[in-house]
């Protein structure tokens, strides 16, 4: 597949820049921010965008989506990493999505992709346990009761936790931490007796949430695939995941970059503009080498899931780990190449880093996904 | 059959009956290329055997049109050719400056006398090349060489010398950036010049780099003449084409940081040995070739998307220069990794034990790369200006 975008994806591309930066940008992030607001997006501006047909893009025709694939939500990602635009995107439309579909029966596929793709119904991922990355780790116990099961636990970094209406779960069935074999995906109601929806606070200003789970009944038609049996779906689920992620950091710390390279040509020390300054330009230079790189394995990366491309598990972690790093690098360079008013909470480029870095640890960091890419290239 | 298909037969055949035993082995110094010339440097007779039978249907610059001597080959042609002498492992019969880079400027500058003269010796192998540039105090700052041209009716007399000039001790002609006029801007008033190298008052002395022996020379020119009609393009306006030889030499060398077929976290487990978990040993040198490996990965994907950008006439703006900057750091990388993971036995110099230093004298060797044909500074300098805008 040649790696260049298409007429209809620049399109969509345009589309998604005018909508966003117009509804959903830095400064509606502010004010939700500054307002406190519970779920950290707009229920307006969500209606907005899936009047846009976003939630459906990647989702196949036979279940009312687009059937447009994931090259084209990368591209919508990518706008709103731009700016930093709060909305269900990534929660649901990328990732719930996406488990419901490599991890869901044909019914349970039938009876939620067509309302997530209208943006009706939101489904988030409860994965993470620890404060790291980990999802053979997975501990929390799934026990057998009835035709189904009851779950027992704790899950963190819940995205978008306090709107979303369903949740895959996934819990240990068999073995114990450590095992890929053994877990199992489930699918429990938001308002499910003994689910403690708990909001959290983190530094993007996002909505996140705690799920506890005090006895939780799911019962049989709540098991996604066979017990014990999703390590695969799931890793399907997070290689798609990581990828639009950093489909998100391209976006976000190209913006991040092109506001400091702005910034250089304006702001004025020793009689100059600063830009004229041969020790910034050259790391300017540098950082616009890296971000040529970034987009280049991004879209890489995202053509592969659409192509069904065995590699995909090593370019999902050769993708996230490259735009981890480049990512903090453009918005650490953003910070310091602003000088003192980079450290402002007026100014908005803080904002930039602070969602960086909670994009970049969701779904594993640099660390995480360097280590992965080293260990999928056979050493 | 259609007609590629067809295409693809006969070439395969061809190739069969055509191609020596000896020209299928796997290349295994730079004495294995045949570079042609007047007086051929032949380590197998078959090498000029090889090379004349390409010749003759034009397949040693398939791509060129039939009339200079090339193959008048499409794309798709060529890329069949390509596949069928890689089925084989049919080494390229011919490589020279001339193919890569004289060629390219002719066919874009060269009038038509020019390109019959001079494209189909280039073709056969008959002619061999070399790139006048450099010059002691003209490197990274190249529009202010020296060299100068003076004018006498229907040929000039070049008096000057020039360095880094890459096999000027074999090669049998010139493509030569000499100054005819001083007076403009130092961009003006550079001329593209070609001359025989066995002219009287032409001179080489090789140079001898840290890695050891090397191909370049320093070349002296002492009242030289060169004819008016070996002139490429106009008098004074040399600086064109000097910029659009050296985009193309970007990219050649830049091609340098492809990864080979084996990854280098492959050959380290190899060498060094895993640990229980099958990873390498030594976790820090495993990180240190992961992000070689990533950066390889993303880079060989921008080469891609930028040609196909390209294809699609989108196109990134200074993209040689990207190429040539991040592809030498990361063949430095690559190089200094070698060494890393060899311990001792990349250290060797000399001696069969240590293949007589190929990998220290490839490491020392790298360094140039970020050197020659526009340092990685200067690369950055012409990023953070035209790219990015930045102001001087």
């Amino acid at each position: 597949m040649a790696l260049v975008l298409t007429e209809e994806q620049v399109m969509l591309r345009e589309s998604a820049a005018g909508l966003l930066a117009d509804r959903a940008g830095v400064a509606q992030l502010r004010a939700l921010r500054d307002a406190g607001d519970e779920l950290g997006f707009s229920r307006e501006v969500w209606q907005d965008i899936a009047a846009m047909g976003w939630p459906g893009i990647a989702i196949p025709e036979a279940y009312d989506g687009l059937g447009y694939g994931y090259t084209g939500l990368g591209l919508v990602l990518e706008q709103a990493g731009r700016h930093l635009s709060p909305s269900p995107l990534q929660s649901s439309v990328l990732v719930g999505t996406t488990a419901v579909h490599a991890l869901g029966t044909e019914a349970q596929k039938q009876a939620l992709l067509p309302s997530l793709a209208a943006g009706e119904l939101l489904v988030s991922l409860a994965l993470q346990e620890g404060v790291q990355h980990a999802p053979e780790q997975t501990a929390m116990a799934a026990v057998p009761a009835g035709d189904g099961y009851t779950l027992t636990g704790d899950k963190i970094l819940v995205l978008d936790a306090l709107a979303a209406d369903r949740f895959v779960v996934i819990a240990r069935t068999s073995g114990s931490a450590g095992d890929t074999e053994g877990l199992t995906a489930f699918l429990v109601p938001a308002d499910a007796a003994g689910l403690t929806v708990e909001r959290r606070s983190l530094v993007d200003s996002r909505g996140v949430g705690a799920l506890h789970f005090d006895g939780v009944q799911v019962p049989a038609d709540g098991v996604m695939g066979e017990p014990g049996r999703a390590w695969a779906g799931l890793g399907r689920t997070l290689d798609i995941a990581n990828i639009g992620l950093a489909a998100e950091l391209l976006g976000l710390a190209t913006e991040a970059f092109e506001r400091t390279v702005a910034y250089l040509q304006e702001r004025k020390q020793f009689g100059k503009v600063i830009g004229s300054f041969q020790g910034l330009q050259h790391r300017a230079a540098e950082l616009f080498a890296e971000l040529e790189l970034a987009r280049s394995i991004v879209l890489q990366a995202l053509q592969a899931i659409d192509a069904d491309d065995p590699e995909l598990p090593k370019l999902a972690s050769a993708a996230k780990a490259k735009l981890c790093e480049v990512a903090q690098r453009a918005t650490n360079e953003g910070i310091q190449m602003h000088g003192g008013i980079g450290m402002t909470d007026e100014y908005e480029i803080g904002f930039f880093i602070k969602r960086a870095r909670v994009a970049q640890h969701c779904f594993g960091d640099y660390n995480y996904h360097l280590d992965r890419f080293a260990r999928l290239s056979g050493f | 059959m259609s007609k590629l298909e067809q295409f693809r037969a006969e070439t395969r055949a061809w190739l069969e009956d055509n191609c020596p035993p000896t020209m299928r082995e796997p290349i295994r110094s730079f004495e294995d290329l045949y570079t042609g010339g007047r007086n051929p440097e032949i380590k197998h007779p078959d090498q000029q055997l090889w090379c004349e039978r390409m010749a003759a249907r034009g397949w040693t610059v398939p791509h060129w049109p039939r009339e200079y001597g090339g193959g008048g080959l499409d794309k798709e042609e060529c890329k069949v050719l390509r596949e069928e002498m890689e089925r084989i492992n049919a080494r390229r019969p011919l490589e020279s400056f001339g193919i890569s880079m004289l060629g390219p400027a002719l066919l874009q500058f060269g009038n038509e006398e020019q390109k019959l003269e001079h494209l189909p010796p280039i073709c056969r192998g008959e002619i061999r090349w070399c790139q006048g540039y450099s010059e002691p105090n003209a490197g990274s700052d190249l529009a202010s060489l020296q060299t100068r041209a003076e004018d006498h009716g229907d040929h000039y007399i070049i008096n000057g010398q020039k360095v880094w000039t890459s096999y000027a001790d074999k090669a049998d002609w010139i493509f030569c950036l000499v100054r005819t006029d001083n007076s403009g801007s130092k961009h003006e008033g550079i001329s593209f010049v070609l001359f025989d190298m066995a002219s009287p008052g032409v001179s080489t002395r090789p140079i001898r780099l840290i890695s050891g022996s090397s191909p370049f020379c320093e070349t002296f020119f002492d009242n030289v003449k060169a004819w008016k009609r070996n002139r490429v393009g106009e008098e004074g306006k040399g600086w064109a084409i000097a910029k659009y030889l050296l985009t193309h030499e970007r990219e050649m060398i830049s091609g340098f940081g492809a990864a080979p077929k084996k990854s280098l976290g492959e050959a380290a487990l190899e060498t060094l040995g895993a640990d229980a978990s099958g990873r390498l040993g030594n976790g820090i040198l495993r990180h240190t070739i992961a992000q070689y490996q990533l950066d390889a990965l993303a880079f060989a994907a921008t080469m891609s998307r930028v040609g196909d950008e390209a294809k699609a006439g989108q196109g990134l703006g200074a993209a040689s220069s990207i190429f040539k900057y991040y592809g030498t750091e990361l063949n430095k990388r690559r190089n200094e990794l070698n060494l890393a993971i060899g311990g001792e036995a990349a250290l060797g110099w000399d001696g069969e034990v240590y293949h007589g230093g190929a990998t220290s004298r490839d490491w020392l060797r790298s360094k140039g790369n970020s050197i020659e044909g526009g340092t990685s500074e200067v690369q950055l300098n012409i990023i953070a200006k035209r790219v990015l805008g930045l102001p001087d």
